[in-house]
């Protein structure tokens, strides 16, 4: 079972690789949009990766709730337990 | 028992010509932005677009159509007289019937050619390309046009923020006849009508048949639900295409140029990550001046690549389309 750092950290390499985001910039409390300047179809294609990378599904409906980095690694341990 | 003659076609088919129109009008970014208060670099960052063209009151989707189709003809080496059959993908002829493609074949002097529209939004022309080849291969004609033509303009919202700096008009046709070699892939296609409702009308064309016409004035406007539609078109299409190299018996380095339907530059990137396009595939970016044409847009985008002389006829090149239904389709064709 990932800890909540280690789902972080592999978050941050994904937004980083779709966004050019720094990874260390990407800390639970930050929000994508406002602190990140991920743009909708960004988070998309956020969103898709880290289906493919923790094996779990994030619906459309869902990802307008992830908000903060803190957000979407919360629904992905969730997903995981 | 008396015996039927069935049909007998040719072994192979191809593209034997291209033609395009591009309306007079161009509309940058500058133009629209006020209605979706929006502003040059949103739609720049959000879709590749910086402008686009609109077609006025006299270019309309017969008349660009022909205008396609005279230049597809003549490059085929061809007459109007010797098309069998003409295919108009379209979702913006404005009405149920008669199809465009009867006014078209008239005016381009192709009568008696069988005549029909094709309605797959988006996927229409690659739909038209796959039934042509099929049709020549089969022998129910010797050369079909088929046509990929718009003027979404005239079924756009210009307030709506999701779709109005999206939409725009064009037409391209191409000739699809008797080859020595086989110039069309099978076609992988299909639909998911589980999501009818991501790109819509939400009413039907006339008033009679809808009880109440107060309640949906305005509702014939396309309507696209973005995010939905992206994660699709980038992803589950990559899939698609990459079923369409191999069902062509090729491989991704074998390919010289990929023209997806210019549905959005940001989605056109992602298939191409996805596919992961070695470096020496041209990528066509037809939509960053002539932005999403629908059913036109991949002949377009493949005149663009050829006029700019990124490609030359002979070279292979993975089509991909994909629109409301959902309805999708891919093959890969050599360039006329």
């Amino acid at each position: 079972m990932a800890t909540t750092e280690e789902i972080r950290a592999s978050l941050a390499d994904i937004v980083n690789e779709v966004a050019g985001i720094p990874a260390d910039d990407v800390q639970l409390d930050k929000s994508f949009v406002d602190d990140l300047d991920v743009d909708s179809l960004s988070m998309v294609e956020v969103v898709v990766a880290a289906e493919e990378k923790f094996d779990v599904k994030i619906p459309d409906d869902e990802v307008k709730n992830l908000k903060t980095v803190g957000d979407a690694v919360a629904f992905i341990e969730r997903q995981l337990s | 028992m008396t015996a039927l003659t069935g049909p007998t076609g040719t072994t192979h088919a191809g593209l034997l010509g291209l033609g395009v129109y591009r309306p007079r009008r161009e509309v940058p970014n500058s133009e629209i932005v006020h209605l979706i208060d929006s502003s040059d670099e949103w739609i720049r960052t959000r879709s590749g677009i910086t402008s686009r063209r609109f077609a006025e009151a006299d270019e309309t989707v017969v008349s660009m159509s022909v205008e396609a189709s005279r230049q597809a003809i003549e490059q085929a080496g061809l007459t109007p007289g010797q098309i069998d059959c003409v295919l108009v993908a379209t979702v913006s002829h404005l009405l149920q019937t008669p199809a465009a493609a009867a006014m078209i074949a008239e005016q381009l002097g192709a009568t008696p050619a069988a005549a029909m529209d094709v309605s797959a939004a988006c996927a229409g022309f690659c739909y038209g390309v796959a039934m042509a080849s099929d049709m020549v291969r089969g022998g129910s004609a010797r050369h079909v046009l088929v046509v990929g033509v718009e003027k979404l303009s005239d079924i756009t919202d210009p307030t709506d923020r999701s779709t109005a700096f999206i939409f725009a008009d064009g037409a391209g046709a191409v000739v699809v006849g008797p080859a020595d070699q086989a110039g069309i892939s099978p076609v992988v296609w299909g639909s998911d009508g589980a999501r009818f409702d991501l790109i819509r009308q939400e009413a039907f064309w006339p008033p009679k048949v809808d009880p109440d016409p107060e309640s949906v004035k305005g509702a014939h406007v396309l309507r696209m639900d973005g995010n939905p539609v992206f994660r699709w078109a980038s992803f589950e299409m990559a899939k698609v295409a990459q079923q369409a190299i191999e069902r062509a018996g090729i491989t991704v380095d074998e390919l010289d140029a990929f023209i997806p339907h210019q549905a959005n530059m940001r989605i056109t990137d992602a298939m191409a990550r996805a596919l992961k396009l070695p470096s020496h595939v041209v990528i066509a970016r037809d939509i960053a001046e002539q932005g999403n044409t629908s059913a036109a847009s991949i002949p377009l985008a493949m005149h663009r690549l050829i006029a700019d002389g990124q490609v030359k006829p002979g070279d292979l090149a993975l089509l991909i389309a994909f629109g409301a239904g959902l309805v999708y389709a891919a093959q890969v064709v050599r360039l006329p």
